[in-house]
């Protein structure tokens, strides 16, 4: 499809500019230039191009922050963590705590046995020519902005065969200080073959600064390897958030992402699965529960390329106040990709008149023995459903709410990581019983 | 292996049964498209200045607008300079009747199995003929006149009901409306008009066949509907082209209004030329239908069967204005060889208690492209309303594409809006089974197309039915090896 380039240079310009007098990193000089190319040619994108039609997030950007450039690294992490009552902590497992985008070696927790983790400034010029290969900067001009502005990065790699039985959380501790208010987070992770990892990602903000917070993650999943990936966006009003994913999945393999969205300014997610080889499984959740004048856009993309594979989406949104949810799922089957299935599902529950919901469930099909298929509502609590409950005596809030813990359950479902889901649960079920 | 190669032959041959052009003298206006071929094109057609102004200010709105590129199709650039607009078989004299038509051009009509000649008819339809850029006849004027039911060419009412025309004429699809249309409102030379009074229901079908005979001629016609109160109408569109090497564009614009409690069928059958085997010819069909539901407790139906045309584009949509109306959308698209079609509708829910349905049946075969785009509204003080969408597509060779764009946008919470859609091909199984009966290969790919598309081609009226699951049989010829 042609895509419409109406741009928004001005904004960046102002990256453009303002990264000119960082200090460049010799190892990343061809990706940054590359990057600057992409920018200069496309600018942040605007309504008018078709893939940010319903997101004006280059606009919000430019109008609630007031400084562009990176934050220096916050003091006394430690204490502030130990301050921090609600955080999500592990019993068992590796955490990685980011302090502002930087990996903070001496708070994380880490068996080197079995990760091989690397700061992206120390890698080896092979090593380091891979970042970027995977999420390239055409992609999305935050994916560009992003190759331009990162300083630092995590690339982790799992050696083959290693199974990571316990799950790796990585934390990242946002505060804006005076000096800019944008954080570009960069994180490439191989996994070897036949190895296993789930990864769950976090953003902690401390305090209610505007910020943008512009992530990019690269994944390398090898034959036979498995990856299930969360991630909980939890933030405030004034956060502004645009995550790049994508996955590269070999032969036999499978990736399965998980996503919650409950608070923030303005949520971008690109979620992008290649599935290259044949026999690979790719599966999509994710789970809004937006209020106040909460933004949160979805867009998802799976390229079958090979056939026999699989594809899963599954995508549910609770709507109230003034809240807006975007859906853009596209499944692409090539030409060479026979017998794929895959399976796509968009369902929202509006709970206020000033909600808004559009979602776009796009199928592209060049193979003709495939199983595809896509269905997506939009409504309101079964009046039925409701009067059942009511009529066994359940009062009217407590009957909505349970209807709506059973609308979100089926994600929350696909949570694997009983600590985690625990967690979520709780986070969710304060949501839905506080707020509607 | 000969009879193979016999059959096979039949095939080829039998590709496209209208693909015959007769040669006629014809009024034709200068190649190219300046300020100058609109006023050639107003004066020969006698037209007051209103319309005149009205079409230049669309010309000069289209020179300012780009070709759409995001549609889901390709084609090689269009010269408009090198295009003729305007196209008339030459008559010696304006025919007041039917009977008075050159008979040379009512053979024309009577090989395409149209009959003019009203005796001769079974039923009751009245038909508006259209070749090239004017109509050359239109019947049962005088049965229909009766009722106050006004049914003839677009120049005919321009001169007879202006004040209709001037009051309907862009009020649907404004002449700046897209780059096709505004094309179509600068230099569109004939169509039809429809106007229903207040409290009648027409007693017969209205309808209008398109014929493009001229080469190197684009047909931009315009039909305008008009249903007033508590009135109804049946109308149906057929057209097809001659088979030329060159693709022919064709930019048609439908406006329909209906207003309180009125109800308007649109059924087409759409077998444009569509190219030969290997892609070459065939028409562009660029086509903007739109209708509004402008009154409480209106409907309009749309139903659509396409199986011609080289690059369709075309997406027929209801603006559900009125309390309690009602849009409905029923379409049948088959693409075969180098087709390509990005076709689709446009639900806009503003009213009340609105409602609307879309059925979309997709069926690509050999290396073609089929698309179905579609929106659905719902507008913010559209409360109650309620949609259902289904676009299943069905594929029949590894080398074709179907695609499904829906735009869902809801600013309303008390809507319900569905959307629904399969992609899948004709199980081995299926053709075994018939195969077991007794039922070749082709025809039992025929009849599993036909029970298919059933739920749409049960919204035809009845004649047009039987040669839509005639049309669709044959267009699917040979694409199962």
């Amino acid at each position: 499809m042609t895509v419409s380039t109406k741009k928004d240079h001005k904004l960046a310009e102002i990256f453009l500019t303002g990264t000119a007098a960082m200090q460049d990193l010799p190892l990343y000089s061809n990706l940054k230039k590359s990057a600057k190319e992409v920018l200069e040619e496309s600018g942040m994108p605007t309504l008018k191009n078709e893939e940010y039609k319903y997101t004006a997030i280059s606009k919000r950007i430019s109008d609630q922050l007031t400084h562009f450039g990176t934050p220096s690294s916050i003091d006394n992490l430690q204490k502030k963590i130990q301050g921090q009552q609600e955080l999500f902590r592990l019993e068992e497992g590796y955490t990685l705590v980011c302090n502002n985008g930087i990996v903070d070696a001496h708070l994380s927790k880490i068996d080197p046995q079995l990760f091989q983790l690397q700061a992206l400034t120390e890698l080896s010029e092979e090593k380091a020519a891979q970042i970027g290969g995977i999420e390239k900067n055409e992609f999305d001009p935050f994916t560009a902005l992003n190759s331009l502005c990162f300083r630092d990065g995590i690339r982790i790699d799992i050696p083959d065969g290693k199974i990571i039985e316990k799950p790796l959380l990585l934390v990242n501790f946002v505060r804006p200080d005076e000096n800019g208010a944008c954080i570009h987070p960069r994180v490439f992770i191989q996994v070897g073959k036949n190895a296993q990892l789930t990864l769950i990602e976090q953003t902690i903000y401390l305090g209610e600064d505007p910020v943008l917070v512009n992530s990019v993650s690269e994944w390398k999943v090898g034959q036979n390897a498995h990856v299930r990936s969360y991630k909980l966006q939890d933030g405030h009003k004034k956060n502004l958030e645009v995550s790049n994913t994508r996955s590269e999945v070999q032969q036999d393999a499978s990736f399965t992402s998980i996503v919650l969205s409950l608070e923030g300014g303005m949520i971008r997610n690109n979620l992008s699965l290649d599935l290259n080889a044949s026999n690979c499984e790719g599966n999509m959740y994710g789970l809004y529960l937006l209020n106040g004048k909460t933004h949160v856009d979805n867009h998802t993309n799976v390229d079958h390329k090979k056939p026999h594979s699989e594809s899963n989406e599954l995508y549910k949104g609770i709507l109230a106040d003034q809240s807006r949810g975007v859906f853009n799922g596209k499944i692409f089957v090539r030409q060479d990709a026979q017998k794929t299935n895959a399976f796509q599902q968009n369902n929202n529950i509006l709970l206020s008149e000033d909600a808004t919901v559009n979602t776009k469930p796009q199928l592209e099909i060049w193979a003709d023995d495939v199983k595809c298929s896509h269905g997506c509502t939009t409504g309101q609590l079964d009046e039925e459903a409701l009067f059942y409950l009511r009529a066994r005596g359940i009062g009217k809030d407590a009957a909505k709410a349970l209807l709506l813990h059973a609308f979100a359950g089926e994600v929350l479902d696909q949570l694997k990581e009983e600590g985690f889901k625990e967690y979520c649960e709780k986070v969710v079920h304060a949501r839905l019983g506080g707020h509607y | 292996m000969s009879k193979d190669n016999e059959i096979l032959e039949e095939f080829t041959s039998k590709e496209y049964e209208h693909g015959w052009s007769v040669d006629y003298e014809a009024d034709e206006a200068p190649i190219g498209l300046t300020e100058d071929t609109i006023r050639w094109i107003s004066s020969k057609k006698e037209e007051p200045k209103w319309l005149l102004d009205w079409r230049l200010k669309a010309f000069r709105h289209w020179e300012t607008m780009d070709e759409p590129t995001w549609p889901n199709v390709k084609y090689p650039k269009i010269d408009y300079q090198a295009l003729r607009y305007y196209s008339a078989p030459k008559q010696k004299s304006k025919p007041s009747n039917i009977d008075e038509v050159d008979p040379e051009l009512l053979k024309i009509y009577d090989r395409l199995g149209i009959s003019l000649n009203e005796q001769k008819r079974l039923q009751g339809i009245a038909v508006d003929a259209v070749l090239d850029s004017v109509s050359v006849g239109t019947t049962f004027k005088d049965t229909l006149s009766k009722l106050g039911v006004v049914f003839c060419s677009f120049s005919e009412a321009v001169k007879e009901h202006p004040d209709l025309v001037k009051k309907y004429l862009g009020s649907v699809v404004p002449s700046t409306d897209n780059y096709f249309a505004a094309l179509n409102s600068a230099v569109f030379s004939d169509g039809s008009f429809c106007y229903i009074p207040k409290g009648v229901r027409c007693p017969m079908e209205l309808s209008t066949y398109f014929r493009i005979n001229a080469a190197n001629t684009g047909q931009f016609e315009r039909t305008l509907i008009i249903a007033e109160d508590k009135s109804y109408v049946s109308y149906l569109e057929g057209c097809t082209a001659p088979q030329r090497d060159e693709n022919q564009l064709h930019a048609a614009v439908v406006e329909i209004y209906a207003a309180e409690n009125a109800e308007v069928k649109y059924s087409t059958v759409q077998n444009w030329f569509p190219g030969d085997k290997n892609g070459k010819g065939g028409i562009y069909n660029f086509v903007t239908k739109r209708g509004i539901c402008a009154g409480n407790h209106s409907k309009i139906s749309w139903t659509q069967v396409e199986t011609g045309s080289a690059v369709t584009w075309k997406y027929p949509s209801c603006i559900l204005k009125g309390d309690h109306s009602i849009g409905e959308f029923y379409s049948v698209a088959v693409t075969n060889n180098y087709q390509q079609a990005d076709t689709g509708t446009k639900m806009i829910h503003i009213g009340k208690n609105t409602r609307s349905r879309i059925v979309s049946k997709g069926i690509s075969a050999g290396k073609s492209q089929n698309s179905y785009r579609g929106q659905v509204q719902v507008m913010k003080r559209a409360t109650d309303a309620r949609n259902f969408s289904q676009c299943d597509s069905l594929l029949m060779g590894d080398r074709c594409g179907a695609h499904t764009f829906p735009y869902i946008d809801i600013h309303n919470s008390s809507a319900k809006v569905e959307h629904e859609a399969t992609t899948s091909k004709i199980g081995e199984d299926q053709i075994f089974y018939c195969n077991q009966r007794g039922i070749s290969s082709e025809d039992a790919v025929a009849l599993i197309v036909n029970g298919y598309a059933k739920e749409v081609l049960n919204q035809l009226p009845m004649e047009f039915a039987v040669e839509a699951q005639k049309l669709l049989a044959l267009t699917l010829e040979g694409s199962v090896g």
